[in-house]
């Protein structure tokens, strides 16, 4: 009996651990939201669906604070931030009936070949400023 | 990645962009979140774990931005994408 409750301590412990590293890599800007979802996915075995809703609910009070903050310094621009955003959940609504017709399960497939995709144009696009840089560094000499 | 680029294009700067974009993508979440929970795909419950540290790390990000190398996080990031990628369509 005990040991159930270790395992909970464990758990827990981890999923602190992989919402902090979410947090950080979403905050760096490297796609954060797929961290948890992989996270979840691979090492949690979660559902598809379940997962993106986790996902969704753990950016928003983030999102909030940032905004928050951005608000504040000035940054924020709300005639275009408006229209965009209706039509971002106009377009949320028409993915959401998508899923129910292709499903949870394909769509993580789909999910899965998209990462294997931005994987590999991440690591050219890289490789490609590198080299643009070496490139310019030669032209001054 | 959508908000971002559509947001350079209104005429934004970078820095305006990001900030923006968070704001475009913030009540299309809360939108999508609203209607998960109400389809019984996902509860509050679920995600309470992962948020405070998130908070936390997030904040610590804006931080360590002007710190770390964009080159290596991003090939480590990348290199963990196609992992997991293949793990999914293996399962």
């Amino acid at each position: 009996m005990g040991r159930d409750k270790d395992v909970v301590k464990i758990m827990l412990f981890i999923k602190f651990i992989a919402g902090f590293l979410s947090g950080i890599i979403g905050g760096l800007g490297l796609g954060g939201g797929a961290v948890l979802l992989i996270y979840l996915r691979v090492f949690e075995n979660s559902p598809q669906l379940k997962s993106q809703g986790i996902n969704l609910l753990f950016f928003i009070p983030i999102g909030i604070i940032a905004v928050i903050i951005y608000f504040k310094k000035g940054l924020i621009e709300l005639k275009t931030v408006l229209p965009l955003a209706a039509f971002g959940i106009i377009g949320a609504l028409a993915g959401y009936f998508l899923t129910r017709i292709i499903g949870g399960e394909f769509l993580g497939k789909i999910f899965a070949v998209v990462l294997i995709i931005m994987g590999c144009t991440e690591i050219i696009k890289v490789f490609l400023l590198k080299v643009k840089e070496k490139c310019g560094k030669m032209k001054i000499e | 990645m959508i908000a971002v680029p559509v947001l350079k294009k209104c005429g934004l700067d970078t820095k305006k962009a990001h900030a923006n974009a968070v704001a475009v993508i913030l009540p299309i979440t809360v939108f999508s979140a609203f209607v998960y929970m109400l389809k019984g795909y996902v509860d509050l419950k679920d995600a309470l774990a992962f948020m405070p540290l998130g908070i936390v790390g997030s904040i610590l990000a804006t931080w360590l931005l002007k710190k770390l190398s964009p080159y290596i996080l991003r090939l480590i990031f990348a290199g963990f994408m196609i992992w997991a990628g293949i793990r999914m369509l293996l399962k």
